[in-house]
């Protein structure tokens, strides 16, 4: 079977499904599909005002599909980004409210440091009960998610909460990052949309994990190990240290995407930070084949459809936010589980096509 | 606190657990198969929604309970498409499903009644009602075991009822009958059964069918027994607690009755008091809702006994040619 097919024909297809499964949802409840589709495409690229929003959406999930993206080279799923970008948005904000920062980009490099330490020792744990003990990390990091989720909520109401608040968040933050208007005033970004540089972040984060996984040592024993444990062994790689250290870095990579939410958008640390994006994060890797590329085209169609979406409910109200979950289900569902589905007649279709050539 | 106070936690208690048990017996079936399932908590919510649908549509809530089944059903087929027919992963398909429930309830559920997400309120007929048992009126007055006949036992909706009486029907169809010890076969080590001349395929998918049919009665317990009608995410994690629950059980029913019982406890005590006093320290209500979770993350890592998932859990069987 020739490359492209792998890497492009077979996900467009899963992804064609998936539109096609949404569309049908779509027309069932009384709407026009390909009217939805227009308002939703003008809504994301449309206008500056839309790419702000599409673009800032996409960074968030650059980050967690890289996440999840490098821990499948290694084949471990870490369902736990929501949980570990939580943390991080602990981490950024105890950070930027622990000194009164003199420069942004001093500031954006301590938060950094600050959300992926948080992040990766949110991974940290699940990682070493794998390596050491043998638990299934899946059903590990969902309960992370879970007990992050209830550790943040008891921090901002009882503990990091400005005093005297009603409001369960911290302190508003003392810097903030140049937004896409202070950095390219000339494409005419408004103001308000939350695009900020942690954009340039993710993109230099994408060349990153390219670079690791396909350019280094440490890269190269994660992949061996992901594509078999027992010839990795032979080889002299340790599990222990390559479960440890790729948990490590997806969840710094997780905990990174705190930086757009909580340093760039919010600019304070509120109750759920994360909204769901180290759950779109899986979608994105699966869609993205865990390659660098892949994550960022697939990061950028779901920022299009979140905020697309948003435009769309406005627009159509009848078609509410959670069309976007169904989409984001219905990929997850074939281009992860369904897989073999599209790719079995394909491949026969490219067999018999060679045998009849030869 | 009274004797009162006490049973009325325990009361909550039961009503908590139900689901969970549900939930939990669900698992069972299909991870004792090999089927990992994670999407419990989705065709939860979406059995809840068509419950609630369809007692609000009829009026009948046997009708809402079988809208629920048969809802709650399909997504298990999926299920059972993706990761036994086309050998998928079926973590990813277990999320796809939960994401699958979250969207579509709201989704259709805006379409069809245009409340934001909810349905209406359900009452009368539209409700499961709480059963009273023989006697409870006239022995609530005897001391002790009258009120705790009366408030305990007594007046729960007729689900509650059947969830417990599922516990010894799972076991004795798991541990008693030839279709049973087929079906933990199939989990532990499929190419034996095949070897046996028995279909894996169809045994998961009859696996994966009950857990189908469980989790509609969870759900239709949830959106009519346990409230009245269905908000967005009425779930709210139970399906990740009852996977939490089954973990802790070491995969068998009895356990599981006691992991879900515990579960309900915890959930009903932070129900009823925003922080507790244990020992001189203040308990926080979040460290409560975690404690399940944390006990499971416990229980897995071996620290307090082992649980050992069944073996061929999570893998796809491919025939040997």
């Amino acid at each position: 079977m020739p490359k492209w097919v792998d890497i492009l024909l077979i996900p467009l297809i899963n992804l064609a499904l998936a539109l096609f499964v949404s569309g049908l949802v779509v027309a069932y409840i009384g709407e026009n599909p390909f009217e939805a589709v227009a308002i939703l495409v003008k809504g994301a690229v449309g206008s500056p005002y839309g790419w702000g929003y599409t673009l800032y959406y996409t960074t968030n999930f650059i980050f967690t599909g890289l996440a999840v993206a490098v821990a499948f080279h290694a084949r471990l799923f870490n369902i736990g980004g929501e949980g570990q970008a939580g943390l991080g948005g602990l981490g950024v904000a105890l950070v930027l409210l622990a000194l009164p920062w003199p420069h942004w980009s001093i500031a954006l490099l301590a938060a950094m440091v600050g959300a992926m330490a948080f992040g990766a020792f949110w991974a940290a744990i699940p990682a070493y009960l794998l390596a050491k003990r043998g638990s299934h990390i899946v059903i590990t990091t969902i309960m992370f998610n879970f007990i992050a989720s209830a550790l943040l909520v008891y921090l901002l109401v009882n503990v990091i909460k400005v005093q005297g608040s009603m409001s369960p968040e911290t302190a508003r933050f003392g810097v903030s990052l140049p937004n896409a208007n202070d950095v390219l005033p000339w494409v005419g970004f408004p103001r308000s949309t939350p695009l900020n540089v942690t954009f340039l972040v993710s993109l230099v984060a994408c060349f990153a994990v390219w670079a690791l996984i396909w350019r280094t040592r440490l890269g190269y024993e994660i992949r061996a190990y992901g594509h078999s444990e027992p010839a990795a062994l032979y080889a002299g790689i340790s599990p222990v240290r390559i479960i440890m250290v790729t948990m490590l870095i997806s969840g710094g990579l997780s905990g990174l995407m705190a930086i757009n939410a909580v340093m760039g958008e919010a600019e304070r640390l509120v109750l759920d930070p994360v909204q769901g994006a180290g759950f779109v994060g899986i979608a994105v890797a699966l869609m993205g084949r865990s390659h660098p590329v892949g994550v960022f085209l697939a990061a950028l169609l779901f920022g299009m459809l979140y905020q697309g979406g948003a435009e769309l409910e406005f627009e159509r109200p009848a078609i509410t936010r959670e069309m976007i979950v169904v989409i984001q289900a219905l990929v997850i569902l074939f281009t992860g589980a369904l897989d073999n589905m599209v790719r079995a007649p394909v491949e026969r279709f490219f067999v018999n096509m060679n045998k009849r050539a030869a | 606190m009274d004797l009162l106070g006490v049973l009325q936690i325990l009361d909550s208690t039961v009503r908590m657990a139900t689901p969970l048990l549900l939930a939990c017996l669900a698992g069972l079936f299909s991870e004792r198969a090999g089927i990992f399932d994670i999407g419990l908590e989705g065709k939860m919510l979406m059995a809840a929604f068509f419950a609630a649908a369809f007692a609000a549509f009829t009026g009948n809530v046997w009708i809402g309970l079988l809208a629920a089944i048969v809802a709650s059903l399909s997504l298990s087929l999926l299920h059972g498409l993706a990761s036994i027919t086309f050998r998928g992963n079926q973590l990813i398909s277990g999320v796809a499903i939960n994401f699958l429930a979250a969207g579509v309830t709201v989704v259709i559920g805006q379409a069809w009644f245009d409340l934001g997400g909810r349905t209406p309120a359900l009452e009368g007929a539209g409700r499961f009602q709480e059963v009273t048992l023989p006697f409870a009126d006239t022995l609530a007055a005897t001391p002790v075991l009258g009120p705790i006949y009366a408030e305990l036992i007594s007046g729960h909706s007729p689900l509650v009822y059947v969830a417990l009486a599922l516990v010894p029907l799972s076991w004795w169809v798991l541990f008693r009958t030839r279709f049973g010890l087929r079906l933990r076969a199939v989990g532990e080590n499929p190419a034996a059964v095949d070897t046996a001349g028995v279909s894996v395929v169809a045994l998961r998918f009859y696996a994966v069918g009950i857990c189908g049919i469980l989790c509609g009665i969870a759900g239709a317990y949830l959106a009519t027994g346990l409230a009245a009608g269905f908000v967005k995410d009425m779930s709210a994690g139970r399906g990740f607690i009852a996977l939490a629950a089954l973990i802790f059980a070491k995969w068998r029913p009895w356990y599981a009755l006691y992991a879900c019982l515990l579960f309900g406890f915890l959930e009903a005590i932070g129900n009823r008091f925003q922080s507790i006093e244990l020992l001189g320290v203040a308990v926080p209500s979040q460290f409560m809702q975690a404690l399940p979770y944390i006990l499971t993350v416990v229980i897995l890592a071996g620290f307090v006994g082992k649980a050992v998932p069944p073996r061929a859990g999570g893998e796809p069987y491919v025939k040997e040619r």
